[in-house]
């Protein structure tokens, strides 16, 4: 049944196609609505006294996909300093697996929209940002991730290229030297990647190819995840928003990984958005508008996809 | 409380810069003359000051008085006429390049100033040298030095009243179970006088006394050698008890004792727009001398009548 086939998709990805939802399930008899209640067993089980009843999970991820498109439009409307404390806080209850937000907000804000969110964070929570990641935050990762929110980067472009040479190095070194130290915890990696400017680091990273003859990031693996998300944001961010993008459009992502399309596409859309595009387009061989397209519904689709293409 | 004096009616900015002008014509300078301007009037004044001169006279008033003037005299002017977020980065990049008291510099700005005030000075940074401020004090420090005072200078610390009591009380724990282990260096320590602020901090420390008897510092004399738990001590009282700290500064400096030389400049120039007042009381307290006897007492000439003027003494 083509209607059963449209409904199914209607409820399926980021978002939910609220046209098709009311077209229908709007004008659907009551047989027509026996008939997909029997036919998704993954919406809905049979139940031993002969009926069909809803998957409460899936209820639940419903909610979620409903609320998609509200989430999208309060964090749109709201103030850039007063969405980065919130995603701040937010990550730090989530636990590590968020952590990652906080070195994206940390490293790819400049400077002024880095201490805005450290003043909104003041009025919203009453603690500083540094002072609740340094409580929350037990791991390895705890000295960068403060140093990372407490930085006032310089934002000029001059960049000392010896230094830069020699911090390449350092850098080199304290990643070779992995097994016998956490690079993370290296005080001289903290001190390069938490207090120079991005210009600087850009140089760095060029010279860190010269040095070791791969990138940063391709020395670094899983198991230095924040490092790594760390120099992608500080030195190729549109790569890193791009993967970001990507990752919550896949099939199986989890459900903290999927709100990287609105997280991304909200805070960049005013900022960056145009060379994320390209970016993307350049790593994954498709348009970030037609993959949206392809998994997100309804109104959270049509809003998002109005976001990246206004100065078309 | 401030003791800078301002009359009660300022000349006009262009006066004042007419004034200044007129200081360095002619064989020498008019030391008096620059004193009885420049030490009665406030930031924003000397500010106006400085953008007046530059557009009556093409130069910048501060180069002026650098070729004009010598010594701590010099000294005293220039850091003076500064806005004070620029004064506090000038000390900042001059504390990372010297190799005594340096660390000290940096922890007393980093903590005595509020965090509002902490940020503008991080701001001057960039602006005049061009990098920041962290990023200079990361590079020349190194070790238990590095671990403290990089934070120190980055925090934007919370600025309510609100304390948790709670917490006080687990962190007191925490602090002196480190203590006790003698781990001075340790992360916790230094997350909690990092990133607290300051009401809480001074919660946290009086039930640090309550519940162990004695305040944090007595704990910490342990070894009077070591430079780190100095650091740490004054750490404490600079975010604690500023004008007991500042005080200890220009008794020890007024006497030639310890190696801070340029203490008394320094602390009489940041602090007369601030809270002079209360450490010219707390001067007078603990050595039953005014800190204005002391200073004359202890300097001749310009230096002294500038830095009496900016104590607000007589009708300096």
């Amino acid at each position: 049944m083509a209607d059963l086939e449209a409904l199914v998709n209607a409820f399926t990805g980021l978002g939910v196609d609220e046209k098709s939802l009311i077209e229908n399930l709007g004008k659907s008899h009551p047989e027509h609505r026996t008939s997909f209640r029997k036919r998704t067993p993954h919406f809905f089980i049979e139940d031993e006294r002969s009926f069909e009843r809803w998957n409460d999970h899936r209820v639940k991820l419903l909610k979620h996909e409903f609320m998609r498109f509200k989430n999208t439009l309060v964090l749109w409307a709201m103030h850039p300093w007063e969405r980065d404390a919130r995603l701040v806080k937010e990550a730090l209850k989530k636990g590590p697996q968020s952590y990652g937000v906080i070195v994206e907000i940390a490293c790819t804000r400049s400077s002024e929209e880095l201490l805005g969110a450290r003043k909104a964070y003041h009025s919203l929570f009453d603690h500083s940002i540094e002072e609740d990641v340094a409580t929350h935050i037990h791991g390895s990762e705890r000295k960068l991730l403060v140093a990372l929110v407490s930085a006032y980067r310089y934002e000029g472009p001059k960049v000392k290229e010896d230094a830069a040479k020699s911090e390449a190095k350092i850098l080199a070194n304290a990643i070779k030297n992995g097994d016998k130290k956490n690079p993370i915890e290296d005080e001289e990696v903290v001190r390069i990647l938490a207090t120079r400017s991005k210009p600087h680091l850009k140089a760095v990273y060029k010279h860190y190819k010269e040095v070791s003859g791969k990138n940063i990031h391709e020395d670094l693996d899983a198991s230095d995840l924040i490092l790594k998300e760390t120099v992608e944001c500080l030195c190729t961010p549109h790569a890193y928003f791009s993967k970001v993008l990507d990752e919550a459009m896949s099939s199986d992502a989890h459900k903290n990984t999927k709100k990287g399309l609105t997280r991304v596409i909200v805070t960049r859309a005013d900022v960056d958005m145009k060379e994320i595009k390209e970016e993307y387009n350049n790593l994954f061989g498709v348009s970030l508008s037609k993959k949206i397209e392809d998994k997100a519904n309804g109104n959270y689709k049509d809003f998002l996809l109005t976001l990246i293409t206004r100065d078309n | 409380m401030a003791s800078l004096k301002v009359p009660a009616s300022v000349p006009p900015p262009y006066e004042d810069a007419e004034q200044l002008h007129k200081a360095f014509e002619g064989w020498g300078t008019n030391e008096g003359l620059i004193i009885s301007i420049l030490a009665h009037r406030n930031a924003a004044q000397r500010n106006l000051i400085r953008q007046v001169y530059a557009e009556a006279y093409g130069k910048d008033l501060l180069k002026d008085l650098d070729k004009e003037l010598s010594s701590d005299f010099e000294r005293t002017v220039l850091l003076w006429t500064l806005d004070p977020a620029e004064r506090d980065a000038y000390l900042a990049n001059e504390a990372t390049k010297r190799f005594t008291s340096s660390n000290w510099v940096l922890m007393e700005i980093a903590c005595t100033r509020s965090s509002h005030d902490l940020f503008k000075v991080r701001q001057a940074y960039h602006a005049r040298y061009k990098k920041s401020l962290e990023e200079d004090v990361a590079y020349h420090t190194t070790g238990d030095f590095r671990k403290l005072l990089v934070p120190l200078v980055s925090t934007f610390r919370y600025e309510g009243e609100e304390v948790n009591t709670m917490l006080a009380k687990s962190e007191a724990k925490i602090l002196h179970e480190k203590i006790s282990d003698k781990a001075y260096s340790d992360d916790e320590i230094i997350r909690i006088l990092t990133t607290r602020s300051k009401a809480q901090l001074n919660a946290t420390l009086n039930n640090y006394n309550n519940a162990f008897g004695n305040a944090i510092n007595k704990n910490l004399k342990e070894d009077s050698d070591n430079d780190f738990l100095k650091l740490l001590r004054a750490t404490i009282k600079c975010l604690t008890y500023p004008e007991k700290y500042f005080e200890k500064l220009l008794r020890l400096s007024i006497k030639k004792l310890g190696t801070d030389e340029w203490a008394l400049t320094r602390v009489v120039t940041t602090r007369a727009e601030v809270d002079m007042e209360r450490i010219k009381e707390e001067y007078h307290r603990r050595n039953s001398v005014t800190l204005d006897r002391d200073i004359a007492g202890d300097t001749s000439g310009d230096y002294e009548r500038m830095l009496l003027a900016l104590i607000g003494h007589g009708d300096a």
